[in-house]
């Protein structure tokens, strides 16, 4: 994605909605017309495309199981996407989601190998403070170099996120091999380090932490004078650097934030899911999560229609795949097409 | 145009206006803030789908659903603020979105350049193609929008307030060529708030009120009272009166500065001058001769490369405009887009830009927008910004009421310096005399007023004293009542310098 369009999806993203139903009814349309192109596809798959979308819903929303798989897969998605909105606003294109959230889930996933004797209660917070930190620290490396160096946060974002992606597979592979293990992975986390679930299902702590963030960021972007600053800068700098904003100092907490959000989805989902570290952790949530931002117009609420829907294509996706035995790229291409579709459509009936 | 209608959430901008401009004529459009001239003349661009009505273009009736229509239909737009990409040059802006037959490898640039350079050789518009767009002062902007227009053959020509950044020199050599293009069958609509230009280079004059045509008239049969009284609806002050200054103790003092401009030219050297509370100085010169840089270095914008600036006795020298501001100083920026407003942002936003972080705008790490928006109601009451609400984006306000929106954010901090660049800038005539009265009674309440201003009327009007800048330095200083005009006319243009 260029600077341009990525600039060009914000800008629209900032005008003020020309109503309710523009607003909802674009997205759908979106969808739909993705949904439309895919059908294509899966005849061309030699599929029955009716019964192939039937089974992706299923998939998704089919039954509580399902409803839970989707959930699960929303929180990371949704955490990391409110973290760039925020920075979006600001215009400080982090691209570095990924990066920050494997940093995250080392820093996390360290601190829980490290202390396996300590009680749930104090390791759990250790391990998310510790998670937020690794992620903040390495996006902060970007922001030093845009506002010393004046490099584009882009590249540099971008670049970092090979490093953190090559270190973390080097020291589960190293330094914090299983003792005695031949996998390139780490020992399981014990079960003190694992986030509580709650009511006897997978939902767990880290779904609550995402649900109370929506909150929290709506908050900060509009009802605190930090939020208004970075809106300032995004919308622009010279303006803001007039009014007296520091305008770096709001560069560098752009870049904090969404990196200490993602290195956050990082620790949760090692914590829950692989209960270990490992090469490969994360299924693109750093790339999707810029996408979730997009596409939910920098808007919390947005935001978290924009997660359920990613994870619910991605889950849905898994099913068609499971049941129909279509290619696995199928699945990705037709969540890429209805992606781009929602995204057109959306650009489409936001101009003028 | 036949009974135009284009109505905004809470406001009809243009209730039902009929409008013709003929081949060979200078239309003018005259009317105050907010009456409707930008959203006439964006509805015929194609940038506005009008509510009702119709427009016809050559006897056939058209529907412009985008400039780029218009722009094919022969039609060509001078937008009241630029619409120009700043890291290109001159040349790159004006061929942006045209087609040329080698395109999309080679634009023959070299070709552009020279074309251009007739071009502006042959209409005065001295712009040096090769220069990148944010080098350029605002009045070179303009100048580049213009020739963009005249580089795409525009029939119709539409310049939405065209002078208001021009310096008298290029106004009159900008008359002269609206007139040598009228002579070539060309129409054109000239927006101005200046009466005596309008009188001087139009055929015809049609005054808008609240969205209404009052009147199409010859423009022989007009006079400057009788359009301002047509607009207004009462008889307006063209010159407020002020009494004699009582100056104090210096409160803003500026000690010998020098600073580059963005090509890394000197472009101040060794400016010296105090302002007093209680005065107001002026500072004349045609624009380009350093006043922007001024201004920034003064705000904090810019460094100093040299020289000192000190207000109210504080040392602000190549401080941060945070901590010039808390020592009292207030501005209102030339280039009120660049600097003076966020225009996504709320009118309400807008108006405590600069205070939105303290008591009562925040309380507790809270922002407060009912008292905001209180602050924002009883501003845009005191200073008439004309908009049916204050939660409506800034951008949506008249060129006119945005200014005035700007100009009550910085009273507003109750400022113990203040300075004005170009305040009345796109300004009509009543709101001119509003502001005139307001920056004379914050001088009389004891503000320091450091006046910077291309326009020569505003300054012998408001002037206590008139320092005459030049070339990056203040060729003279004189008395603002009684001022010789000649004499400052002949300093601005560098051929005269009085003894200090
Ligand atoms: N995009 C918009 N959305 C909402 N209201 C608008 C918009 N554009 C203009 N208006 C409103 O329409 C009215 C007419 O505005 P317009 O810009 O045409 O005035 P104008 O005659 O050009 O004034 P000025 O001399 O100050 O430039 C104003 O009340 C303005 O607030
Ligand atoms: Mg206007």
């Amino acid at each position: 994605m260029t600077q341009a369009t990525i600039e060009s999806l914000a800008h629209d993203a900032r005008k003020p909605l020309p109503g309710w139903a523009a607003h909802i009814a674009a997205p759908v349309v979106g969808g739909l017309i993705g949904l439309g192109i895919g059908v294509f596809l899966i005849v061309i798959a030699g599929a029955d495309p009716l019964a192939a979308y039937a089974v992706m819903f299923q998939g998704a929303f089919g039954g509580a199981r399902q409803i839970q798989e989707t959930i699960l897969k929303t929180a990371p998605l949704l955490i990391m996407g409110l973290g760039l909105s925020v920075a979006f606003r600001a215009r400080v294109w982090n691209i570095g989601g990924e990066g920050q959230y494997y940093m995250g889930a080392l820093v996390g996933g360290a601190i829980g190998l490290a202390f396996p004797g300590w009680p749930s209660p104090l390791l759990i917070p250790a391990m998310l403070v510790g998670g937020a930190a690794g992620g903040l620290l390495w996006a902060l490396i970007a922001g030093l170099m845009k506002v010393r160096r004046g490099v584009s946060e882009i590249i540099s974002t971008l670049m970092l996120n090979y490093i953190a992606i090559l270190f973390v597979q080097y020291m589960a592979r190293g330094p914090l091999q299983e003792p005695g293990g031949y996998l390139p992975e780490s020992a399981q986390l014990v079960a003190a380090a694992r986030l509580p679930t709650f009511f006897g299902t997978r939902i767990h702590l880290g779904v609550l932490i995402a649900l109370v963030l929506i909150p929290l960021v709506f908050a900060l972007i509009w009802s605190t004078p930090l939020g208004f600053r970075l809106r300032a800068v995004g919308e622009r700098a010279s303006v803001a650097r007039y009014a007296g904003i520091q305008v770096e100092r709001m560069i560098l907490f752009a870049l904090a934030f969404s990196g200490a959000l993602a290195g956050l989805a990082g620790i949760i989902e090692v914590s829950t899911l692989h209960t270990r570290l490992k090469g490969e952790i994360s299924g693109g949530y750093g790339f999707s999560g810029i996408l979730v931002a997009l596409l939910g117009r920098m808007h919390p609420l947005g935001v978290t229609v924009a997660a359920l829907f990613f994870a619910a294509l991605t889950i849905g996706a898994q099913s068609m795949h499971v049941v129909y035995g279509l290619p696995d790229a199928l699945a990705n291409a037709i969540q890429a097409i209805v992606v781009l579709s929602v995204l057109a459509v959306d650009a489409l009936a936001h101009r003028r | 145009m036949h009974g135009i209608v284009k109505r905004f959430p809470g406001v009809i901008a243009n209730a039902g206006v009929d409008f013709d401009l003929l081949p060979g004529e200078v239309h003018a459009l005259l009317g105050e803030n907010g009456a409707g001239k930008t959203t006439l003349m964006n509805v015929l661009y194609g940038l506005y789908r009008p509510d009702a009505g119709e427009i016809w273009l050559r006897g056939r009736r058209v529907a412009f659903s985008s400039p780029r229509e218009a722009i094919g239909q022969g039609l060509g737009m001078v937008h009241q603020h630029f619409m120009l990409v700043k890291p290109f040059t001159v040349a790159e802006n004006i061929v942006l979105g045209q087609r040329s037959p080698r395109e999309p490898l080679a634009h023959d640039m070299r070709q552009t350049h020279r074309y251009l350079r007739s071009l502006s050789g042959q209409y005065g518009l001295a712009i040096d193609p090769a220069a990148p767009v944010w080098t350029l002062s605002v009045g070179e902007q303009q100048r580049v929008e213009i020739l963009k227009a005249l580089y795409r053959g525009a029939e119709v020509l539409i310049l939405d307030e065209p002078t208001a950044v021009l310096t008298p020199q290029e106004v009159d050599d900008l008359l002269a060529i609206l007139r040598r293009l009228a002579g070539e069958g060309k129409a054109i609509v000239f927006i101005s708030h200046k009466l005596g230009e309008v009188l001087g280079v139009s055929d015809r004059i049609t005054v808008l009120r609240d969205g209404k045509v009052v009147e199409t008239l010859p423009a022989q049969a007009a006079d400057e009272h009788g359009l301002a009284r047509r607009m207004v609806g009462r008889e307006v002050l063209l010159r407020v009166s002020k009494g004699p200054a009582q100056p104090g103790e210096v409160r803003l003092a500026v000690q010998n500065l020098s600073a580059v401009n963005d090509r890394g030219l000197p472009a101040l050297r060794g400016v010296s001058l105090e302002v007093r509370t209680g005065e107001i100085l002026g500072i004349a010169g045609v624009a380009g001769n350093g006043q922007t840089e001024l201004e920034e270095v003064i705000t904090g914008l810019r460094r100093a490369t040299s020289g000192t600036v000190t207000i109210c006795g504080h040392t602000a020298t190549n401080r941060s405009p945070t901590a010039i501001g808390a020592l009292g100083l207030a501005h209102i920026p030339s280039d009120r887009y660049a600097m003076g407003m966020l225009r996504y942002f709320t009118i309400a936003e807008n108006l405590v830009l600069q205070r939105v972080g303290q008591a009562p705008f925040t309380q507790r790490g809270w922002l407060r927008k009912d008292i905001i928006r209180q602050e924002a109601q009883r501003l845009t009451a005191a200073f008439d910004v004309r908009t049916p609400s204050v939660e409506n984006p800034a951008r949506t306000l008249s060129g006119g009421n945005a200014q005035k929106m700007i100009l009550a954010r910085e009273l507003a901090r109750q400022p113990k310096v203040l300075l004005a660049a170009q305040p009345t800038r796109g300004l009509d005539v009543s709101a001119i005399e509003y502001v005139h009265r307001t920056l004379i009674a914050q001088r009389d309440s004891g503000v320091a007023i450091l006046l910077i201003s291309t326009e020569l009327d505003e300054i012998l009007a408001l002037s206590d004293r008139i320092a005459v800048m030049y070339e990056g330095q203040i060729v003279g200083v004189m008395d603002g009542p009684g001022a010789d005009i000649h004499q400052i006319g002949l300093m601005m243009a560098g051929s005269k310098r009085s003894s200090l």
